[in-house]
């Protein structure tokens, strides 16, 4: 059961998406951000609709998946829309009491709605289509001139991928002791909230301390196998600029320059 | 031939609070491991055996007495990361010593951190994946792997360092029998076809048995020394040492005892032993 959770959600594949450099595909997803918000109309909006769709087709990912993924933040959405939807004021086309829905008040609402929506799809499709290592060896490397102002940029991304490999040890770990509690008689399921805080206590206190332990092992091999942190490290895998993605690139820039032209002119 | 490892009257006691008398777990262990050998230090729980592999790798310093890893003393600072370079550890533990989410990442974490070319390393991380007959792994996340097959990474792991000397601690110790005879057949290999001097620290009696060489702890003291064959044919001290003997012998020991028939106990096979029983019976 705890094991179903992907972390990060990633889901392997070998199209043109997943293939990207990592870092080309976080710069662009942020670059993609920034023009979302600076989408102004229908027509604007259209194009990024259009281009996302675009990505999703080739990155082979089903569609179904990706607006299941929207259903998480649908409280958040819904309530944004509300709130616009109530509180712009404008030409009121209804009204009752200190509630009033205005003309603009729909059009906010429909366009963010539809910002948030792009802004999470876009931001998971990053998710979807590049493994957790490669997510966080992109990072470190755009992060990597941050070295010089003595942000342990390595250190970061090292305690990140330690994470992600423990993260499925961990669960199968917490699995093992909830089955071992049970068989000495512990109630996970009944009584009110406190009782059930409760009853975690002896699944929490053992997890820590075997976190603890493996934690110490691990640095020990760690040490053992020579690391120094980031002294005279190299890497195994070097990214490279392929012309994939120069294509990519190309294509992201016109995309978002014309959001942003079409954004200028309110359309 | 030189020795590898070399240690001096090594003693060792583990630190303890202000006010309480520290527990000495080496008592003066002087030994030393040839180039190439393949050693088995075997002893009880608490024996003293895994705090001695500590000792061969500087990850726990002598307390007392000098331990010396290729002529170095490993009390000395400098050294420990030449030391380090020329023993390699294995661990009892498989998940908690594989750093990556891949296993061809793990492999060459070593090698990263060694600062070698990449394209030289994804040569040796092949190589040393190949070794271990991981290769087709190479890209699935360590936790969907058997213990053993984990276990094998961490040792192609060390295969790819290209150290002189490995010492495994207990590798075997959390697998299954099936996951024991794949690694143990890679320790063999790591020996015979690389050439790597190993320390195998063990509580099996039947791993001990493959070794050119077997090292009996028992209360921080090295017992015995020898060859497989006379270190087991002395049954009643390893039983004094609570240890098990092998079983083939075992089963000659016990029937020459309650018979009274003069057997030979020197079976360290199966084939040897039903030889020895079939004579007996004839």
């Amino acid at each position: 059961m705890l094991k179903d959770i992907t972390i990060g959600q990633f889901f392997p594949g070998n199209s043109a998406v997943h293939r990207l450099d990592p870092r080309v595909k976080i710069v662009l997803t942020i670059a993609f951000i920034i023009a979302l918000f600076l989408a102004a109309g229908p027509v604007s909006y259209a194009v990024i609709l259009v281009f996302l769709a675009a990505i999703i087709g080739i990155s082979g990912i089903s569609p179904r998946l990706v607006v299941r993924g929207l259903r998480p933040i649908l409280f958040i959405i819904l309530f944004t829309a509300v709130l616009n939807l109530f509180y712009t004021p404008g030409d009121y086309i209804w009204q009752w009491g200190w509630l009033h829905i205005s003309k603009q008040g729909i059009a906010v609402a429909f366009f963010m709605v539809l910002r948030l929506m792009l802004l999470i799809i876009a931001t998971s499709m990053l998710t979807y289509t590049t493994s957790p290592i490669q997510l966080t060896d992109g990072l470190e490397r755009l992060l990597g001139p941050l070295k010089r102002l003595r942000v342990p940029v390595h250190e970061l991304s090292m305690m990140m991928s330690i994470a992600l490999r423990f993260i499925p040890t961990l669960i199968e770990e917490t699995e093992k002791i909830i089955a071992a509690q049970k068989a000495r008689g512990a109630d996970f399921d009944s009584g009110n909230i406190l009782q059930r805080a409760k009853a975690l206590v002896p699944i929490l206190v053992p997890l820590f301390i075997s976190a603890f332990r493996r934690a110490d092992e691990l640095a020990t091999a760690m040490e053992c196998r020579l690391y120094r942190g980031d002294v005279g490290r190299t890497r195994m895998k070097q990214l490279k600029i392929e012309r994939l993605d120069v294509c990519a690139s190309v294509l992201c820039t016109v995309v978002i320059a014309a959001v942003i032209v079409l954004g200028r002119f309110g359309l | 031939m030189s020795a590898i490892i070399k240690t001096e009257n090594l003693q060792y006691a583990y630190p303890v609070e202000e006010g309480q008398l520290a527990v000495p777990v080496l008592k003066g262990v002087t030994l030393s491991v040839g180039r190439g050998e393949f050693v088995a230090v075997l002893g009880h729980n608490g024996s003293g055996k895994s705090t001695l592999a500590g000792c061969f790798n500087a990850i726990r310093l002598p307390t007392g007495g000098v331990c010396y890893v290729d002529m170095m003393d490993t009390r000395d600072e400098k050294n420990t990361y030449e030391v380090r370079k020329t023993v390699s550890m294995v661990f009892q533990n498989p998940d908690n010593q594989l750093v990556a989410t891949v296993v061809e990442e793990d492999v060459a974490f070593a090698l990263e951190n060694m600062g070698v070319p990449p394209e030289e390393i994804r040569v040796r991380v092949s190589d040393a994946l190949r070794a271990v007959d991981m290769y087709e792994y190479r890209a699935q996340a360590p936790h969907r792997l058997s213990g053993g097959q984990k276990q094998r990474v961490a040792i192609a792991g060390v295969i790819a360092m290209m150290p002189r000397c490995v010492v495994l601690d207990e590798p075997t110790a959390m697998l299954d029998p099936q996951g024991r005879r794949e690694v143990m057949h890679v320790v063999r290999a790591l020996n015979r076809t690389y050439g790597i001097t190993v320390v195998l620290i063990t509580h099996h009696m039947d791993e001990a048995v493959q070794a050119d060489r077997v090292v009996v702890m028992h209360q921080g003291e090295v017992l015995m020394d020898g060859a497989p064959r006379a270190i087991f044919t002395q049954v009643d001290k390893l039983r004094a040492a609570s240890l098990t003997v092998p079983q083939t012998i075992e089963v000659l020991y016990e029937l020459g005892r309650a018979d009274g028939a003069a057997l030979p106990v020197d079976a360290l096979t199966v084939k040897e032993c039903a030889d020895i029983l079939e004579k007996y019976l004839a």
